[in-house]
């Protein structure tokens, strides 16, 4: 409660580049946790995450240069066809039985041939991207010029939903299902339940959860291509909040956006030099990866616990 | 007409015959005892009834419906679960969790999983358990964790394998009163085991494999003086 309590005021005494600062780890903290939701849960990790970003992003984007459709609902549809997109690299990945490496590397591959075709795909802008056309402050246009706050409560808002939506997935039937496909595939088979199935919802899941961080993007920082949204190196923006905080926890990808984010973006604005801030969370994604598997968040779980104890769950996040 | 039919089953790794021709009955009700040396070919069977693996000949019909093709999940939903000979568990759950997850294949509602899952910890004698970690387990509780689990199902037939291995010989004893307990709730239950002590006095029929044939079949007593069985187990001199 005091957490939330300061996260609220929080923006107000914020400079400007702290605030986009605070933006950026709650953006990454949403997708991070979107991202957790299928691939934490299941334990099939995902380094494609980007092409559902990224067709969120140019859903939403071309609809609004069109036909001036509102960003809310272009995110619905960028949703769906996220969620579509899901289904095909679920179905393929998990009907091939692909597990460990070699599914992360497919999923590299199935967002890079996403990537390629929005390249070559001269209606959608091509390689130039796409710019948003600029008009006054509204929440129907999804802009704000004067000041950015807005974008600061929008994100944490979804990312507070999107945290209740874990939480009640938790306590359910499909919850039940993910962690036990995660803990053991065979014995899941055995009680009935359908594996592939499952792993496909859950894969859908995140994707469409994704789409709608990818449409956040877009309003924000107003121009898109397939290079900023849909790259490898988005993928890896989306995993390392997880991996540095702890994958399969409820606020793991929080905890690691805000360990990893102001780090690249203070690395980027004050070293400068091109590149250097993903050395440098690289280094700290691998190094936490190596020597602290599970996430720093088993640091602070104690006090975590403590707040969230109050939930029936009984059992450990999945 | 028998609960579960296996007919002229054949299973090969390659040049390896795992399962030769291999029939035989389950009757419901009953609970019939499978043996037979290590490597006979006894889990080979189970891992074919229960969808794991697809017999290259034969046929296997539950409540004479066909179970070749289907997978693990449809076979479970159909009425017939198993256990695993090393014992596998959902190690990030607490008991009554994962005996939960099995009930959910009955039932959508987290309070009904719930009670059908209280239930099964209470006939597996699990109940004072329930909010323990798996990894907090021992063997033995680990094994009435899996029986807990595969009961949640509601199954009409259990796949039991190798429930005794490892326990000593009072855990047996509980084993076995366990086994007449579940049956005398009218399931029938296909029971492979090692540990002769388990499944004599409880089986109702015996079925003996050795190199993936079945070489006897009778009530217990009549196996244990088989010529062909005391070869298998012993060797001749």
């Amino acid at each position: 409660m005091a957490g939330l309590l300061v996260a609220a005021i929080i923006p107000i005494v914020l400079t400007p580049f702290l605030l986009h600062v605070a933006i950026m780890v709650g953006l990454f903290a949403y997708v991070g946790s979107a991202w957790n939701l299928g691939c934490g849960y299941t334990g099939k990790l995902s380094w494609g995450h980007s092409a559902f970003m990224g067709l969120g992003a140019y859903a939403s984007t071309m609809l609004y240069i069109a036909y001036r459709i509102t960003p809310w609902l272009g995110a619905l549809v960028g949703i769906l066809v996220a969620a579509g997109f899901g289904m095909i690299v679920g179905a393929i990945c998990f009907r091939l039985g692909l597990k460990g490496h070699y599914f992360v590397i497919a999923t590299i591959a199935l967002a890079e041939i996403v990537r390629v075709s929005f390249i070559n795909w001269a209606d959608l802008g091509g390689a130039w991207g796409l710019l948003m056309p600029v008009v006054r402050d509204s929440l129907y246009d999804f802009q704000f010029h004067s000041t950015r706050i807005p974008y600061y409560y929008i994100i944490f808002a979804m990312l507070l939903g999107l945290l209740y939506l874990k939480w009640r997935i938790t306590n359910s039937k499909l919850g039940y299902y993910f962690t036990a496909i995660k803990d053991d595939e065979e014995m899941a088979e055995s009680l009935g339940i359908d594996t592939f199935k499952y792993k496909v919802i859950a894969m859908m899941i995140s994707a469409a959860l994704t789409a709608f961080g990818g449409t956040f993007y877009a309003q924000y920082v107003m121009y898109i291509s397939p290079d900023t949204v849909m790259s490898v190196h988005v993928s890896t923006d989306i995993l390392m909040g997880p991996v540095v905080g702890g994958m399969g926890t409820l606020l793991g990808p929080l905890l690691g956006s805000a360990i990893v984010q102001p780090i690249m973006e203070l690395t980027r604005a004050y070293v400068g030099r091109r590149g250097l801030d993903y050395v440098v969370a690289g280094s700290l994604t691998v190094a936490v990866a190596l020597m602290r598997p599970s996430g720093v968040i088993g640091w602070f779980e104690k006090p975590f616990e403590a707040i969230f104890a109050s939930s029936s769950q009984t059992h450990k996040e999945g | 007409m028998p609960l579960l039919e296996i007919r002229d089953v054949t299973k090969r790794f390659g040049g390896l015959v795992a399962l030769d021709a291999v029939s035989l009955d389950v009757n419901e009700g009953e609970i019939l005892g499978l043996i037979g040396p290590n490597g006979a070919g006894k889990t080979t069977l189970f891992n074919c009834a229960t969808g794991f693996y697809r017999p290259d000949l034969g046929q296997i019909r539950f409540e004479d419906e066909s179970l070749l093709g289907l997978s693990p999940h449809q076979i479970c939903l159909k009425g017939i679960v198993r256990t695993f000979q090393i014992v596998k568990a959902f190690h990030t759950m607490t008991v009554l969790d994962s005996v939960a997850t099995g009930a959910f294949a009955r039932t959508n509602n987290m309070e009904q999983a719930r009670k059908k899952a209280t239930s099964a910890l209470e006939l597996v004698g699990l109940s004072d358990k329930k909010r323990v970690p798996i990894k907090g387990l021992n063997i033995v509780d680990r094994k009435r964790l899996g029986l807990g689990c595969a009961l949640a199902t509601e199954p009409k037939l259990m796949l039991l394998d190798e429930v005794a291995a490892g326990l000593n010989p009072v855990e047996i004893d509980q084993v076995t009163g366990l086994l007449r307990r579940i049956r005398d709730l009218g399931l029938t239950l296909l029971v492979v085991e090692h540990v002769m002590k388990l499944i004599m006095p409880v089986a109702d029929k015996i079925v003996v494999l050795h190199h993936g044939k079945k070489i006897a079949e009778g009530k217990p007593s009549d196996v244990a003086r088989d010529e062909a069985v005391i070869e298998a187990y012993l060797g001749r001199e």
